[in-house]
């Protein structure tokens, strides 16, 4: 170990960056303390070198900071995480410091939190399918374990309950029920919601293998730009080291990159649409790519990031963003959330694009594929039947058009709405999504090929379906 | 003086003070001899953009100039491998280093040791110059590889190896040029990725690359040698039509770019290309395939290389006579890659941030597409497909704009087709060819003279139906003449039937191009048939009530594509239920 050199005062001070002059042998990306006159004392990390001039980001905020009161000492590493499976049931702060009370953990290793790109020479691709017991997730936009599925949602939407019953009802595990982990990080979100989640983590008795990271809303902002990154660490840790299966919850993205976007413009740099920064992508993938199934390891990290919206807008960047690199997307709409539809999924924005490999025969069931095509097929059809109706009254309407009025209401009330704690098997969902599609004339299904459409279809399940369902 | 880093900035490394560099040199940055490009030079500072993570370097450490710019390896090995954007090979770095990527590895391109066994193709006092191919090899079963001088040199051959097994740096041939120097010819040569390699001359383009997918045949065609974009939002297919065509088109030799895309998207293509096999030479498809994968968190200056990486590798093939397409997903990335060190560089930004020279880059990119005649008299081809991700699916910015202005060929990808799970979803009324009236011959010849008026007649039945339904969203289709009624009816057997294509069945994946005639011509002839009739005022509930609509918009699934005299039986039919209707 290198004996440190320490630096009195600092030479500037400017939002969440301080300047230092006459550095000798500092690294780019070092971690390094700095210590306050009152005892106290706050990290931070190199982001720019020129000669002996270096600026150091401060992730505990500059207040207090002035211009001789503090000592710098420089580590002479990148940040790095204790590891240890202990971790599990744990809670950190947003930059990895025990703060629930029970002391430090004893770590097995530690990791620079910044992660290494996954070869993908060296990555399995993901193919087991998640049973999430939710239909429109389950049929629609399954969820495959070692994907990046983010919830685009808006405030005021059941995102967190939605999120929450995914953990509880996920049959993540394999078959022995072994290794299965959550890792939670909280991003700037409310004590509330944090409490939310940690009181129904509880509940569903799987908070002895959750890991919390938390930055909440009143918690510094520059240190939100390390908590994904510490909480990933810790699923790669537990998901590669340990073969456990992780899920990752990543709330709330939008304010993480808020703070990406203050500590940007703190530098100086050049902004980009909405003053976020130019590489807001490259920052995003570092963090989504940071999914997956690797060789050489029977664990999977998942993750389920969730980011409201600004404005319901979802060309908004950090959607947008987020969308070219995730793997799919599960959007709410405050349309149907207003029309007491829980989960609020919109159907036609959501996708999954790893779905197409994890379903099917040997996985869910032959049919699966067709019924999700012509299940989205007719829902599209179902909003231009609703705006013609709109303009010239439901009256006027053709059959045709009426009968895919029928189908939209009995699968908005049906097959997407269910209970928080209604767990569908997939079987059930198949089956009520081919009630729904009987609704339809026969030839209205075009998705589906004859075969299945002669083994499947029959109109009679239309009646029994109707007289089971109440709308 | 010693050559040390001066200051860090992400990718960005400076140097003060010192004249040993050129201009876009390769360098070994720090201790770790990570690789780097010099990007700018002024009397003050050189600046270099670093390949890989700048994480831990210190100033001071020392930079290692290589006398040459950032070069490609060309040579056997090449096919069936997967590099990353600086062409290193990404399995055997998996093998060195384990799952995740280390720094500073400094692995040669292509495996030293494997021998090919070689065919020696010249003599001894045989002259040669610039691409003049001199040895041979099987490199994977489908592709013979030629080793061919470089274009630099030329000379008379003085020593020959005789034909056996040679592994790439072995010298299996000796020239002696003009001025009696003596140049050692291996296996493998290098290029600068940024230079495009000389051809002969560019031919007129004459022939479509053939994909498979009904839209693009027969709607949008595409040049070997052609450009075309594929822009759209997120989730509207980008991708997946780049992979159905990586997979189908009729290419000799396929490199994909996943440039700054998802990582196991590459690793999809990886597993699936190896258990596809190519229908026309029935050996799989990998065999055939180069990728390059950037993904999005790998560097960002090895994201901006790994679209010239590609480009290299590709006019190389080009050179031995083959015909090449590049899959560029996606360019948007490469954009970004471009603005993101532009803005480090702290250079004048222009539209959105991104660097005035874009345009430019993209053009210099686009231009190395065409038909050549080779160096070596052989003919070959260059294709780039380039998708684009325009933020917020908004075609107007500035990556999208220009591009439009450099392809001929514009696939608009929409998303509410795409929310309606109609794929590929390449929007008829917005995407556009301008190769077609390059075609007239091969179509005439090839197809059947009828193809083009057929296509014609297509594209005029859909225009058709988008004025429709401009009327149909305000007062329904039922109030609408018959004569509407049908053209809404055909219209939609058109999108349904024929331009949406089902990538994951059997037989609907790749269509081939007969198959598409005849589907155009069935579907037309129960236009005109159907037409008939309405003319005569019969009711067109009548023929819809028959199911013949319904039937057509079937074909692609029950008429494989090997059995196309089945065709017969649906003229038959539609005579049938034409008659049938007509009470």
């Amino acid at each position: 170990m290198a004996i440190s050199v320490q630096y009195m005062g600092v030479n500037e001070i400017n939002g969440s960056l301080v300047v230092l002059d006459n550095v000798k042998d500092a690294s780019f990306e070092e971690l390094v303390e700095l210590k306050l006159d009152n005892g106290t004392s706050r990290l931070g990390r190199i982001v720019e070198i020129e000669g002996e001039r270096v600026v150091v980001q401060v992730f505990e905020g500059t207040n207090d900071l002035s211009l001789k009161n503090t000592t710098t000492k420089f580590t002479g590493k990148p940040m790095e995480l204790p590891l240890s499976k202990e971790m599990l049931g744990r809670i950190f702060n947003g930059a990895g410091k025990p703060i629930d009370g029970l002391g430090d953990i004893y770590p097995d290793e530690f990791e620079d939190i910044n992660g290494k790109p996954i070869n993908p020479v060296s990555r399995v691709y993901p193919r087991n399918y998640i049973n999430t017991g939710i239909s429109s997730i389950d049929a629609l936009t399954t969820l495959i374990r070692g994907q990046k599925l983010p919830i685009f949602s808006d405030s005021g939407l059941s995102h967190n309950k939605l999120a929450v019953q995914i953990v509880r009802q996920a049959k993540i595990a394999d078959e022995a029920g072994q290794g299965f982990g959550v890792v939670f990080a909280a991003m700037g979100v409310k004590n509330d919601v944090a409490d939310y989640f940690k009181a129904k983590f509880e509940e569903s008795g799987v908070l002895e293998r959750v890991v919390m990271f938390l930055n909440l809303s009143n918690d510094p902002i520059i240190e939100r730009i390390l908590t994904p990154r510490c909480a990933l660490t810790a699923a790669e840790y537990l998901a590669f080291k340990h073969n456990m299966h992780i899920l990752v919850i990543l709330t709330d993205m939008t304010s993480y990159a808020e703070a990406v976007r203050e500590f940007s413009s703190s530098k100086g740099e050049i902004p980009g649409r909405k003053g976020f920064p130019g590489y807001l992508y490259s920052d995003f993938a570092s963090l989504y790519e940071r999914a997956g199934v690797i060789e050489g390891s029977t664990g999977s990290v998942t993750q389920i990031p969730i980011l409201t919206m600004p404005n319901g807008d979802i060309t908004h960047p950090i959607p947008d963003l987020t969308g070219y690199i995730t793997e799919g997307q599960i959007v709410l709409d405050k349309g149907l959330s207003q029309a007491g539809i829980y989960p609020e999924i919109s159907i036609l924005p959501s996708l999954s694009r790893l779905m197409k490999d994890g379903i099917g025969e040997g996985y869910t069931r032959k049919d699966h594929q067709a019924v999700a095509n012509q299940l989205f097929a007719c829902y599209a059809k179902v909003n231009d039947a609703r705006s013609l109706a709109s303009v010239i009254g439901e009256e006027e309407l053709s059959e045709t058009d009426k009968a895919y009025l029928e189908f939209g209401r009995q699968f908005e009330q049906n097959f997407i709405n269910q209970a928080d704690n209604e767990d569908r098997t997939i079987e059930q969902t198949l089956d009520l999504g081919w009630d729904l599609l009987c609704l339809l004339p026969k030839q209205e299904l075009d998705r589906i090929d004859t075969e299945l459409l002669f083994q499947f279809y029959d109109s009679n399940r239309a009646d029994r379906f109707r007289k089971m369902k109440k709308y | 003086m010693a050559n040390v880093i001066y200051s860090i900035n992400g990718p960005v490394v400076k140097l003060r003070d010192t004249k040993d560099f050129s201009m876009l040199e390769m360098v070994y940055v720090g201790k770790n001899k990570i690789i780097g490009e010099v990007i700018s030079i002024t009397s003050k500072e050189t600046t270099i953009q670093v390949y890989e993570s700048t994480t831990g370097l210190k100033p001071g450490e020392p930079v290692y100039p290589t006398g040459s710019p950032l070069c490609a390896t060309l040579g056997p090995g090449i096919l069936s491998n997967i590099f990353d954007g600086i062409e290193r090979p990404l399995k055997n770095m998996a093998k060195n280093e384990g799952a995740f990527i280390g720094i500073g590895s400094d692995i040669p391109s292509l495996n030293l040791d494997k021998k090919y066994s070689v065919d020696i193709t010249v003599k001894v006092g045989d002259e040669l110059k610039g691409g003049d191919v001199y040895a041979t090899c099987q490199e994977t079963a489908l592709i013979l590889h030629k080793c061919m001088l470089s274009p630099m040199l030329s000379g008379k051959v003085v020593s020959v190896k005789d034909n056996g097994y040679y592994s790439v740096n072995d010298t299996v041939v000796v020239i002696e040029d003009e001025d009696g120097v003596k140049h050692d010819l291996t296996l493998c040569q290098k290029w600068p990725i940024r230079t495009p390699r000389p051809v002969q001359k560019r031919l007129p383009i004459d022939r479509p690359l053939i994909t498979g997918q009904r839209i693009i045949d027969a709607m949008f065609p595409i040049a070997k040698g052609g450009t075309a974009a594929i822009p759209g939002g997120f989730g509207t297919g980008k991708t997946m039509t780049q992979h159905q065509l990586a997979k189908w088109c009729d290419a000799d030799i396929i490199v994909y770019i996943g440039c700054g895309e998802r990582g196991n998207e590459m690793t999809q293509v990886l597993e699936e290309f190896s258990e596809l096999v190519d229908p026309r030479t029935n050996k799989a498809l990998t065999d055939r395939t180069v990728l390059i994968a950037n993904t999005s968190n790998m560097p960002v200056a090895a994201r901006e290389a790994s679209i010239y990486t590609g480009i290299t590798l590709a006019e190389y093939y080009r050179d031995m006579g083959y015909h090449v397409a590049i899959m560029a997903d996606s360019t948007s990335r490469w954009a970004e890659a471009l603005r993101e060190i532009s803005g480090r560089l702290e250079e004048m930004p222009a539209e959105e941030g991104y660097p005035a020279y874009l345009p430019s880059r993209l053009s210099a990119f686009y231009e190395r597409a065409g038909y050549m005649i080779n160096l070596n008299d052989t003919e070959g081809s260059v294709t780039i497909i380039g998708a684009v991700s325009p933020q917020g699916a908004d075609f107007s910015e500035p990556v999208t704009q220009n591009t439009k202005r450099f392809v001929r060929c514009f696939w608009a990808l929409d998303k509410s087709l795409a929310y309606a799970r109609h794929y590929p979803a390449i929007n008829w009324m917005t995407s556009y060819s301008e190769y077609d009236d390059d075609f007239t011959n091969y179509y005439n010849e090839k197809i059947g003279k009828d193809f083009i008026p057929m296509k014609k007649r297509i594209t005029a039945l859909l225009a058709e139906e988008a004025n429709l339904m401009e009327i149909v969203k305000l007062i329904g289709a039922d109030v609408l003449p018959d004569d509407q009624k049908l053209v809404i009816e055909m219209a939609k057997v058109v999108r349904v039937g024929f331009l949406q294509q089902n990538a994951f069945h059997k037989d609907d994946t790749f269509v081939p191009m007969e198959k598409q005639y005849e589907m155009m011509k069935v579907i037309l002839y129960l236009y005109d048939k159907a037409n008939e009739l309405v003319m005569r005022s019969i009711p067109i509930s009548n023929i819809i009530s028959t199911g013949i609509f319904d039937k057509l918009n079937r074909i692609k699934y029950d008429v494989p594509n090997d059995k196309l005299e089945m065709f017969k039986d649906y003229y038959k039919e539609i005579d049938e239920k034409i008659a049938e209707s007509d009470r």
